[in-house]
């Protein structure tokens, strides 16, 4: 049996090794910084459990974070590793931290703006984009326009500045 | 980070847990929520309703992926890939709970790749032909303004898992409608041969759309357990939003939506199922042994 205070200390190991795993599409980002990792528990037979929810149903990313995450956790000195997936509550891109928000601009993606509230409500019956058009990251210019609303990844449109004509991809709020 | 070449991670095994990209491991995405069945809850009635749903998800997302290397521009290409990723990841999930309802504990893989024609529970429209991109657009309007107004009521669900699946699909569907609303303004209300072909794909779905609103004994059931929605209380709904949608894309709505029978919940097929789903489990079926 392990004494409660080591058992917080090898809680926050796993946490912390688990936080630092980047994300495969967007490797300015761990986990953390992506508010993906949602949970990690020590279990009664000494094993290290570390849940991750998926940004898209279909994100292909998510089976290789959870190899990441198993090594992670691993080489942080964890032998039984278990990874699991949830669901619930679901993710959107309001759980990115100001911190990945910050990287996404200095990597020239420009950040998610804030996720629709009510994504069933009204149809949006217009040409023009319904969401906040956003920045270029690159010079900071609002005169922006949309190019494709789906890009390289299902997390992200592509644009292009109107002012230094540079093309940029943007985090999609969802 | 791990320093290991991925594959050799992907491909290793933790606790006999087969780590592939794409491999049956993913059914644990549905370990986070409470496994267990709703009290009073027949587990094979839940597993049929899953597989309506999924093969819905599944059938249709084939079909999407025949527009990759021949769509009109790379842009549609891409959207029309990233939709049918979303629809082929709701899919997965749906299948990997029917799998646990009934209590076979198969894996998407076993329904996706090893039922034949007469298993599969999806709607007609979801198999339709796909036709040139206007029917393309007509079909994803039509399916996606369903799909939303019942999942945006699954969410609320007394299945968990189910309404777990519904509410993180929720997002994906008003994206994937948003994008067949745009693709339709700016057809219908575009040149005159634009137009005349988006009206055209409007007209050939129509006679599709009564289907989705057939109620199934099994959604009947499940749906006055408050599991399942029952399709008819959405008709009127879905209705009015395409009214909205062709009107403002200065087509006209072919009036009220037909009446027809249940078929593909019930296993009832075009001969255009057949076709689809030798394509999709050729690999499957002709390599048994093989792990993905």
């Amino acid at each position: 049996m392990v004494a409660a205070a080591s058992r917080t200390e090898e809680h926050r190991r796993v946490w912390a090794a688990a936080a630092a795993v980047t994300d495969p599409e967007l490797p300015m980002l761990t986990l953390a910084d992506l508010g993906i990792l949602r949970e990690v528990e020590i279990t009664e037979d000494g094993a290290a459990q570390v849940w991750i929810t998926p940004t898209y149903s279909g994100c292909p990313a998510l089976a290789e974070m959870r190899v990441d995450v198993d090594a992670a956790v691993r080489a942080a000195g964890f032998e039984q590793v278990r990874v699991r997936t949830t669901l619930s509550p679901p993710w959107t891109t309001d759980w990115i931290t100001p911190q990945g928000r910050r990287k996404l601009t200095e990597h020239g993606i420009s950040p998610p703006g804030g996720a629709p509230r009510r994504p069933a409500g009204p149809v949006p019956l217009t040409l023009l984009p319904t969401r906040t058009v956003p920045r270029c990251p690159l010079c900071g210019s609002a005169e922006t326009e949309e190019l494709s609303r789906f890009g390289a990844t299902s997390c992200k449109s592509l644009h292009r500045c109107r002012s230094c004509l540079e093309p940029f991809e943007h985090v999609k709020e969802i | 980070m791990s320093g290991d070449n991925i594959f050799t991670g992907l491909t290793e095994e933790h606790d006999g847990d087969a780590r592939w990209a794409f491999g049956t491991g993913f059914t644990e995405a549905l370990a986070g929520v409470d496994t267990t069945l709703p009290v009073g809850v027949d587990g094979q009635d839940l597993a049929l309703y899953c597989q309506m749903l999924g093969d819905d998800s599944l059938v249709q997302a084939q079909r999407l992926v025949h527009w990759v290397t021949d769509a009109p521009e790379l842009e549609e290409e891409v959207a029309l890939a990233n939709i049918a990723l979303d629809l082929l990841g709701q899919a997965r999930l749906l299948l990997a709970r029917a799998g646990q309802a009934d209590g076979t504990g198969r894996d998407e893989d076993a329904f996706a790749y090893h039922r034949g024609p007469d298993e599969f529970r999806n709607v007609h429209l979801a198999e339709a032909p796909r036709g040139d991109f206007a029917r393309c657009v007509a079909t994803l309007l039509v399916l996606s303004t369903w799909r939303l107004a019942l999942f945006t009521r699954l969410a609320d669900g007394k299945d968990p898992v189910l309404s777990a699946i519904a509410a993180k699909g929720v997002n994906e569907v008003a994206y994937h409608r948003e994008y067949a609303v745009s693709w339709a303004l700016r057809l219908g209300d575009g040149t005159e041969y634009s137009h005349e072909r988006m009206a055209r794909a409007v007209t050939d779905v129509w006679p599709l759309t009564g289907e989705l609103f057939a109620t199934h004994p099994v959604e009947a059931a499940l749906a006055d357990q408050g599991v399942a929605v029952d399709p008819a209380t959405v008709r009127e709904e879905v209705h009015q939003v395409l009214d909205q949608v062709l009107t403002a894309a200065t087509l006209e709505a072919p009036g009220p939506f037909p009446t027809a029978e249940v078929a593909g919940r019930e296993g009832r097929h075009t001969d255009e199922l057949t076709p689809l789903l030798t394509e999709l489990q050729r690999v499957a079926r002709e390599h048994p042994e093989a792990t993905w």
